[in-house]
């Protein structure tokens, strides 16, 4: 029943970030690869940090942030009357945090292949901004987007070193599947520890085989 | 002919636009209410940036001034964006929505199309021949059938002034012409303002009536084609495809012989064909300057059947070996491009009569 629970605690955690890193990544993409300004570097290098940066490092610093006792930490319990360290939210925060590049860098690279000329060409037909961007930018960039969120969801179901850090291990509320997964490691239940494994490995592997497959398809279509 | 008549409507532009340390876009104009006027020049002179402008993809500078009719598009307060100012736009690279199918295309500019007014999709279709292009994707169609639809959808948002910037460079000859065909349809079934950027002298030869010389971002002339087509100081006439654009009626047809006899300035001009037309409707032509040659009595042997009696109207100064004239036939003008040698020995000067052997013309409507 363990495994069960942290499964649907996993996929609650994966939809949320991934819905959460969607809203948040578009505009911060699009601006990453058409706006622009002296800030832009720094920005990107911020959004790619998770990339390199060893998890427990973010971890613990957000683990720092979490604790009551913090700026954030106190004005979270304020508002919300809960403690936001070993919390539910916390891991939402986390992950949105570590699996941002792998939402904005597809997506950002989509936008900037995106010819300038549509979008002009658009223009003059008669469409506005908002319009130009539903009836252009996201059917052009839809694979993108499928892969973006698919990146994000599937790298958020694979955290491990952050939820560790920040989330600690309560079953229904942060215990997702990696840490199910080291729990019954620990507890030599390497029967349980397999199913969680091959389960997580096949799940990665159909993920990345129909987003690779997609992403063959699209490329002959557009490049021909 | 021109739309020199009301001048007060209309599309007027100042603009005012550094784009870098060398080039420099400072312009101001008021372009014909009707028909079609090209904007001619060398690459990078800055028509196609001009064309940005007006269409509001650019913003000129400061000082910049557009106005469209009763509208304001930019002066110091306003700047209207693109998507409002009712303009249909083909770009030199088509810019075919790549997930939309041909017919897609074409529904985006009905949707969008601020008026009802404009032509319907089957009209357009009809005009360009899009009818069996509807269900292709833009990679499915050559360059001259997407540039075809491109013209078609720009066509389609009913637009009030429509820009083609060099719809056909890029193009193979067999698609030049035919969709310089469809052009001239299009020119006869809409009274859409059109501005044609091209650098391509034939083609503006056949499409426009009032002509807009530019030069290192600034205007170097402008005026009815036919005027400037025989100003020798231009940079049209200097080309080695100069030619003089004139018009002429219909006289009568010779069809023993396959050919039309027209009337210029009262001398009679054969052109191969038969084509009947109204005695009223003046047909424009084109004689390129290399194909005409001069001699100072009327050959009575010569196997060149168009020769006319002109008067030198002005002789290109210079050393160079080749020289170009003008000369005057009534109201209007031939160019002729003559070795220097040659205006040497027959001792032309301006007032000189002389004739003109003409080896081609082209009947440009």
């Amino acid at each position: 029943m363990n495994s069960v629970a942290a499964i649907w605690l996993t996929i609650e955690l994966a939809s949320i970030t991934t819905l959460i890193l969607l809203l948040a990544g578009t505009p911060l993409a699009w601006w990453l690869a058409r706006g622009g300004g002296a800030l832009r570097s720094s920005i990107e290098a911020l959004v790619a940090m998770p990339l390199i940066l060893p998890p427990s490092v973010l971890g613990f610093y957000l683990l720092l942030a979490f604790a009551p006792q913090s700026a954030l930490g106190s004005l979270w319990q304020h508002v919300t009357g809960t403690r936001l360290a070993f919390s539910f939210s916390a891991l939402v925060i986390g992950s949105v945090i570590y699996s941002l590049p792998f939402v904005v860098q597809p997506l950002q690279a989509a936008f900037r292949q995106l010819p300038e000329g549509l979008l002009e060409a658009a223009a003059t037909l008669g469409a506005g901004p908002t319009d130009r961007w539903l009836s252009v930018v996201l059917p052009c960039c839809g694979h993108s987007f499928l892969a973006a969120a698919s990146l994000g969801f599937a790298h958020t179901v694979g955290e491990f070193g952050v939820v560790l850090m920040i989330g600690g291990n309560i079953p229904g509320e942060t215990q997702v599947l990696s840490i199910a997964l080291y729990d019954h490691v620990e507890a030599l239940e390497y029967g349980l520890a397999h199913r969680l494994a091959a389960g997580l490995m096949a799940f990665s592997f159909v993920t990345l085989l129909l987003l690779y497959r997609r992403g063959n398809r699209g490329l002959g279509r557009l490049s021909a | 002919m021109t739309a020199s008549a009301d001048t007060n409507a209309g599309l007027f532009s100042r603009i005012k636009l550094r784009r870098s340390a060398e080039f420099r876009l400072d312009i101001q104009c008021r372009f014909p209410q009707r028909g079609t006027t090209a904007i001619h020049g060398p690459s990078g002179c800055g028509k196609t940036t001009l064309l940005y402008c007006l269409a509001g993809l650019l913003a000129g500078d400061g000082d910049t001034c557009i106005r469209f009719g009763g509208q304001t598009w930019q002066d110091r307060r306003v700047f209207v964006a693109p998507h409002q100012r009712n303009i249909g736009f083909a770009f030199q690279d088509a810019r075919l929505f790549p997930h939309l199918s041909v017919a897609g295309n074409l529904a985006y500019a009905r949707r969008r199309a601020r008026n009802s007014s404009g032509p319907s999709q089957g009209q357009v279709g009809d005009w360009l021949q899009l009818q069996d292009l509807l269900t292709r994707y833009p990679h499915q169609l050559s360059r001259g059938q997407q540039q075809r639809v491109a013209i078609g959808r720009a066509l389609l948002s009913s637009p009030d002034i429509l820009f083609l910037d060099e719809p056909l460079a890029n193009l193979d000859l067999s698609s030049r012409r035919e969709i310089m065909t469809h052009l001239q349809r299009l020119q006869g079934e809409t009274d859409i303002p059109i501005l044609y950027v091209s650098h391509n002298l034939e083609e503006v030869a056949k499409l426009a009536d009032w002509l807009l010389v530019m030069e290192d971002g600034s205007i170097l002339a402008e005026g009815p084609l036919q005027q400037l087509s025989a100003e020798l100081s231009l940079a049209v006439a200097q080309e080695e495809q100069a030619a003089a654009i004139l018009s002429a009626e219909f006289d009568a047809l010779e069809p023993e012989y396959g050919l039309t006899r027209l009337s210029l300035e009262g001398q009679p001009l054969y052109i191969p064909g038969l084509k009947a037309s109204a005695a009223s409707v003046a047909l424009r032509l084109r004689i390129p300057a290399r194909d005409v040659s001069l001699c100072l009595s009327a050959p009575q042997d010569s196997s060149i059947l168009n020769i006319l009696a002109v008067t030198v109207e002005e002789i290109e100064a210079g050393g160079a070996s080749r020289l170009l004239l003008k000369l005057r036939l009534g109201e209007q003008f031939l160019l002729a491009r003559l070795t220097r040698k040659s205006v040497v020995k027959l001792g032309l000067q301006v007032g000189s009569r002389a004739y003109a052997q003409i080896k081609s013309v082209a009947l440009l409507e």
